[in-house]
């Protein structure tokens, strides 16, 4: 029946210990936490057990010599097109895809009456859903028939711009058709995450900011993108990473070559390191599967620092991020 | 509330077992006997060549009718794979688009092989295929080609379907001015393996690259495997592009120039250039190997674009059960009514009966 005296600070369950630093702890709190600390654990050593695949399998292509390998080129001068394909291809498809599932994610949060907002949330994730091979076969039997007549426009009207000098494909087969299709690939995975994060955004702010005379395109410059900011990028990188590591869909839609080229619009184009697994596998032995595997290692050396990179820039605006 | 609950238990129960039914009936009924069943059983792996997936299929579905105890399965993970996976000993036979080297089939190479020690690879042909030169342009529905053409057309030295050279061999068509998009496969294939060594024997001033199953020039429209390319060229305007003949469709196919005359691919064509055509007897080969050396000069009503797959065998296995399977298999293979069958079904070329006997001879001779 003590009162709290004028000078003792309030204090909660938490502080004051029953007995001498005795914490009160049930076994379900236990249990739970070894759960999910194991989880935790159990990400990284899988993590773990990938990374050291890659590097004990590639390794033996790393150091054998040249003359006994499959492929009969230095590591370096194999991997660097088809790296650089990668991310060129990755790239352009994060141009594409990601303001337009910012618009798409920025209708349903703010825009659209409910009933439509949760419909066509529905269909975006349907997106997702969809096979890559799905993807693949309607890159080349619809998207690349329907682009080719544009190449050809391109190539005869822009010709000296450097992207679009190529000899047109006659096939719509090139590199930035499969961009498209990277790009609708990461649609509804820009889109869901960003469309919750607009939803986290302060209702105090967004309210604010209307009382003050802003119009919703202001309201939403003023205090939803801002303030999500960090989970856009952070959805973007998770496209990315998508993008970067897409196998059939680029296989079966690229017409590749081992070239290093920033053309659009020509059947020349560079390819990418998960297509070029794909295509070179069946074939390869012996160290040829080595190689293989070792650019392998290079795509996930280049996704680790993309996303190292995405994370960095998310931490310095922590303060302000409402998705962490 | 309970309705909707039970409701809900309900069809998800009724849809778990539509599904999982589905999933039962698709199951192949066993075989219902046909035929003498020699009392053969076990099983026979094999790997290789994705050229004669389909064919192999044929063949397989056949042998298990007539001989109900044994399982026969062809894995077409490639030729190459097909070949390390037989020198390692993980398949009874091997499937490859291109015959083994005398060193690769000597006995020594096969020490991890299921062949008996001491005892040397045979190359068997028995898949001839076609490769067709397939074309896609509008209004063209005909199209005499010669080497040396075909081979400026590929490296990108012709550019347009109504150059001169082109428009010489074809009187009367109507050659559109549009551009060439000459397709090759993106794949390590046996198929540009093959279409590549034709080239560089006819054409070799215009083709001076080696016979290579990785496409030689850097640049041009690429697609993967025989059903990427055939859908490139039919997707697209302008297209040219080499592919199994049996997968060509209604795709245009062009004729062949051989000697004065311009010759369309048929399958009696194309096993008569693998008649005329000698056995490679370069140094060190068993008696019993039938790797031909393909004279794609022949003359005469001869289709010289083909691909020849081989099965590879051993003269002699550690296990004689494994022989005794070997040798039903392959010998229905090579029979008639297996190339029948493979040429109904897969759309091959059936050996003609000079070389079919010559390798029903050689797998008499496996033990």
């Amino acid at each position: 029946m003590s009162e709290p005296t004028s000078g003792a600070p309030l204090s909660t369950g938490r502080d004051r210990a029953p007995g001498p630093d005795r914490e009160v702890r049930r076994i379900g709190d236990r249990v739970f936490r070894g759960l999910s600390t194991g989880s935790g654990i159990a990400i990284l050593v899988v993590l773990a057990l990938v990374a050291a695949f890659l590097v004990w399998q590639g390794i033996p292509a790393l150091t054998a010599p040249l003359d006994q390998l499959q492929y009969r080129q230095p590591f370096a001068e194999y991997v660097l097109p088809f790296a650089f394909g990668t991310v060129w291809a990755a790239f352009l498809a994060l141009l594409m895809g990601v303001p337009v599932a910012i618009g798409v994610a920025l209708f349903i949060s703010h825009y659209a009456p409910r009933r439509l907002a949760t419909g066509l949330g529905y269909v975006i994730d349907l997106l997702a859903a969809v096979p890559s091979v799905v993807f693949g076969l309607w890159g080349i039997g619809v998207l690349a028939p329907m682009m080719q007549p544009v190449y050809r426009w391109l190539e005869e009207n822009l010709g000296w711009f450097p992207l679009f000098a190529g000899p047109a494909s006659g096939t719509g087969r090139t590199i930035l058709t499969a961009a498209i299709v990277l790009a609708v690939m990461i649609l509804p995975i820009v889109t869901a995450l960003s469309r919750e994060v607009f939803l986290q955004t302060p209702r105090l702010h967004e309210e604010a900011a209307l009382a003050l005379g802003a119009t919703r395109w202001e309201m939403i410059r003023m205090a939803v993108l801002p303030f999500s900011r960090p989970g856009i990028i952070s959805a973007a990188m998770l496209g990315l990473g998508r993008a970067l590591g897409e196998t059939m869909a680029v296989a079966m839609v690229l017409s590749p070559s081992t070239v290093i080229s920033f053309v659009l619009n020509s059947s020349t184009n560079p390819n990418t390191i998960a297509a070029n697994i794909a295509l070179s596998f069946p074939e390869s032995y012996n160290l040829g599967v080595n190689q293989l595997i070792a650019t392998g290692l290079v795509l996930f050396v280049i996704t680790l620092a993309v996303n190292m990179i995405a994370r960095w820039i998310v931490s310095r605006r922590k303060a302000f991020s409402g998705a962490n | 509330m309970k309705i909707s609950r039970l409701g809900a238990t309900a069809a998800v129960i009724t849809a778990l077992s539509l599904g999982l039914s589905a999933c039962a009936a698709n199951e192949t009924a066993a075989p219902q006997g046909g035929g003498a069943d020699s009392g053969l059983t076990g099983t026979l792996s094999g790997v290789g060549a994705s050229s004669m997936a389909s064919a192999q299929e044929t063949w397989t579905t056949e042998f298990q009718t007539e001989h109900t105890g044994v399982t026969v399965n062809y894995s077409p993970d490639g030729s190459g794979a097909g070949r390390e996976a037989f020198a390692g000993g993980g398949a009874d036979f091997a499937g490859s688009d291109r015959a083994l080297k005398p060193e690769e089939a000597a006995a020594d190479a096969l020490g991890n092989s299921r062949c008996a020690p001491g005892a040397a690879a045979i190359d068997l042909p028995v898949y001839i295929s076609p490769i067709a030169v397939i074309f896609n342009v509008e209004g063209v529905t005909e199209l005499n080609l010669d080497a040396a053409t075909i081979a400026q057309i590929f490296s990108g030295k012709i550019t347009k379907w109504n150059d001169p050279r082109i428009a010489a061999q074809n009187e009367g068509a109507k050659l559109p001015d549009l551009n060439i998009t000459a397709v090759h496969r993106a794949d390590d294939s046996g198929t540009t393996e093959n279409f590549t060594e034709y080239l560089n024997a006819l054409a070799p001033q215009d083709w001076p690259h080696e016979p290579d199953g990785i496409w030689p020039i850097q640049g041009g429209e690429a697609a993967p495997q025989t059903s990427g390319v055939v859908d490139a060229v039919s997707n697209g305007t302008g297209t040219i592009g080499y592919a199994d003949a049996s997968r060509a469709g209604d795709l245009g196919v062009a004729r062949i120039k051989v000697g004065d005359s311009y010759v369309a691919y048929s399958p009696e064509a194309a096993a008569a250039v693998v008649d005329a055509s000698p056995l490679d007897t370069s140094g060190g080969r068993s008696e019993h190997d039938l790797a031909v050396r393909l004279d794609r000069k022949a003359s005469g009503e001869v289709y010289p674009i083909v691909l020849i797959s081989y099965a590879i065998a051993c003269e002699k296995y550690q296990d004689p059960k494994t022989a005794e399977l070997v040798k039903a298999y392959l010998g229905y293979i090579a029979s008639t009514e297996g190339q029948a069958a493979a040429h109904e079904k897969a759309g091959a070329a059936p050996l003609s009966a000079e070389l079919s006997g010559k390798v029903a001879d050689a797998v008499a001779a496996i033990s």
